[in-house]
């Protein structure tokens, strides 16, 4: 009567510490430039190496600039943290994948590409949406420094066991809706705290349909409700991606892990703390109208009021629409848009790029929109023009830049001018996420794409 | 840093925000530094409410409010949500505050303030509400925090309450012990459980 999760966390424990947590094993970290150089100054400090290095992969992404990455980053202080990752990774004999290494992009989208990210497994990485590596059916979550620390000096961490929850969503996806679609859709019922505490399993019809793309996207934003970590049970769709990837395991090595793999899934009577169901017919294309990722809707409903708010909460909601520049109650179809951006961890695969290609094929970019078109991996730069979408994009007038985080958190050169209104596939709207006073409107890469071609908020159906 | 606690009895500085995400509490821009300066961090809390976009400080957020100061900082519900950053638990720790108490706080923020030795608070909503209108009421009023105790005090209403922390933690942060001294002295069981794994 095991879930998914207890399976995997149980096979994990080396040992519950009396009245505090679990010391849990973790079979891979992943370490970018921005939450790393202190974990490594810390073992410096304590005259420690890291335990177990071949259990670790280091790769810059936050600060890499998504143009002409053949040449030195400009911005000193970017280029210094880079460097600082290459050289802990070197002094410390960790696996390193650099700036135009074919292998380097965004962690979360190498790592299961790669085949590094397998079934079965405890991954964790300092960044929150490491819950990505879950959709092959593993237990991965977002750690701090001090704990990066932990597993460098140790190869585990201690964690408390969070709460099981399990989300169900029956039923077939409507035209034009996508993974990001379902989160979004998610994450407006359940709040960014409704699954805080959990770790949440995502299952049903409409999950199980779902590419293995778009299952990365789904278990990505688990973070942005709260979860601990999203999974999903391990399948045929899983194995076929996995089988010939780089890192995955070969010949009579991936047989025995298959035969293991397959019973990665919950049993018909195990228990959760908690189940949640919706309906995929329920879920429209959304859109967020807010300053958090729960703060999203149908793109054909209109901003919800205040009416039966708190105080607290109500103060928090105006805050919020004063900082967007936008009204309670009212729709946002047909309004301007000033950029759009296409990438990150949470949609930069390979399918996100098929998705917005879809939909601009044939037609052109508004002419006053920005667009960046962000790759989330050399590999899926490469991918890009194997099928050809480097030129259906070019003839809609979009460029491809070079992989990284980008636009998402305005930390390299692409970031959103203060009070321009972007259309994001990225994970988050928080204030100044996107640069200081950045406005952010989350949605998928079909969303994106028709605000990139009309210029306006578009419903991306009416295009499709 | 490694600062053992134990009766923390301070004003409050009470920030009635529900979601206070990680990229408020330190935006991305400031994560690019390599080591761990606290003072760097506490200097960028709340970077965007505290200045202008010109600069200029801004008068209407409440750390620039002279009236409200202390140790303690109060906040609605959510705290801490967002990015894993525990440059925010570093900026909290560098400004000067020692808890941070909310009726909910985000996974991994929670961790990363008892990582660095600050005391996340979970109080109840009634407990949090009344705290805002006595600190407001009030801002000389104090809070008593007592960890051995597991108890916080609204000093002007008497009321307390409990609140909790597991031993093993507890006993970290009052005799200043972390996670990594624990965990390198535990590498033999690290090397018999890889031993002894099937998979």
């Amino acid at each position: 009567m095991n879930t998914l999760f207890d399976k995997i966390w149980d096979a994990h424990v080396v040992q519950q510490v009396e009245d505090g947590p679990v010391q849990l094993y973790i079979d891979r970290l992943y370490c970018h430039e921005v939450t790393s150089p202190q974990a490594f100054q810390g073992l410096r400090e304590r005259g420690l190496s890291c335990f177990r290095p071949d259990h670790i992969f280091c790769m810059p992404d936050h600060n890499t600039p998504t143009h002409d990455q053949d040449k030195p980053i400009e911005d000193p202080v970017s280029r210094a943290q880079v460097d600082t990752l290459e050289k802990n990774a070197k002094e410390f004999g960790l696996t390193y994948f650099g700036m135009m290494n074919p292998k380097n992009g965004i962690i979360h989208v190498v790592g299961p590409e790669r085949g590094l990210t397998l079934p079965g497994m405890t991954i964790v990485c300092g960044d929150s949406h490491t819950s990505t590596h879950g959709a092959v059916g593993a237990v991965a979550f977002g750690i701090g420094t001090s704990e990066v620390e932990m597993v460098m000096a140790s190869q585990c961490i201690l964690q408390s066991r969070p709460k099981t929850m399990r989300i169900t969503i029956d039923g077939k996806l409507g035209k034009g809706v996508t993974a990001k679609d379902v989160a979004l859709y998610m994450m407006s019922k359940m709040t960014t705290s409704g699954a805080t505490g959990y770790f949440v399993e995502y299952a049903g019809e409409a999950i199980r349909s779902l590419t293995m793309e778009g299952r990365l996207t789904l278990c990505n934003l688990s973070i942005e409700m709260g979860a601990r970590g999203g999974m999903i049970a391990p399948d045929e769709v899983t194995f076929a991606y996995l089988k010939g990837r780089e890192y995955a395991p070969k010949g009579e090595a991936w047989d025995q892990a298959l035969a293991y793999w397959k019973t990665l899934k919950s049993d018909d009577d195990a228990i959760f703390d908690k189940e949640v169901r919706f309906d995929a017919a329920d879920i429209e294309p959304m859109i967020t109208y807010g300053t958090n990722p729960g703060m999203g809707m149908g793109i054909t409903n209109s901003i919800p009021t205040t009416e039966g708010m708190g105080e607290v909460e109500k103060g928090s909601f105006e805050k919020s629409m004063h900082y967007m520049g936008f009204q309670p109650g009212e729709s946002l179809l047909g309004k301007p848009v000033d950029y759009v951006f296409l990438g990150a961890c949470t949609n930069g695969r390979i399918e996100d790029f098929r998705a917005f290609a879809s939909v601009v094929k044939g037609r052109k970019k508004a002419e006053h929109i920005t667009a960046w078109l962000v790759p989330g991996s050399w590999m899926v730069d490469a991918q890009i023009r194997e099928e050809g979408l480097d030129k259906v994009l070019a003839e809609a007038g979009f460029e491809i830049r070079q992989p990284g985080c980008s636009a998402c958190l305005a930390m390299n050169d692409d970031k959103i001018p203060a009070g321009k209104y972007a259309v994001s596939t990225s994970n988050r709207n928080f204030e100044g996420r996107q640069g200081p006073g950045s406005r952010t409107l989350l949605a998928s890469p079909l969303t994106a794409a028709a605000a990139a071609v009309t210029g306006v908020i578009t419903d991306p159906r009416t295009l499709l | 840093m490694k600062q053992k606690f134990n009766i923390v009895t301070s004003t409050c500085v009470p920030l009635p925000l529900e979601n206070v995400d990680t990229d408020q509490i330190i935006p991305a821009r400031f994560l690019k530094a390599t080591t761990r300066e606290e003072k760097f961090f506490g200097d960028n809390l709340f970077r965007d409410w505290r200045y202008r976009p010109d600069g200029s400080l801004n008068t209407d957020f409440v750390l620039n409010d002279p009236t409200y100061g202390g140790q303690i900082l109060v906040a609605g519900k959510n705290f801490g949500s967002g990015s894993s950053r525990e440059h925010a638990a570093w900026a909290i720790a560098g400004y000067g505050f020692r808890v941070v108490v909310s009726s909910f706080f985000a996974d991994i923020h929670k961790n990363n303030e008892l990582n660095n030795f600050v005391l996340p608070v979970v109080v109840s909503e009634a407990f949090l509400q009344e705290l805002f209108d006595s600190i407001y009421a009030d801002p000389k009023m104090e809070v008593e925090v007592n960890l051995p105790e597991q108890t916080i005090t609204n000093k002007a209403t008497g009321k307390s309450e409990h609140f909790e922390i597991n031993a093993y933690k507890k006993h970290c942060l009052m005799n200043g012990l972390d996670d990594v001294d624990f965990l390198v002295e535990n590498r033999g069981k690290v090397e018999a459980f890889e031993q002894a794994r099937k998979y």
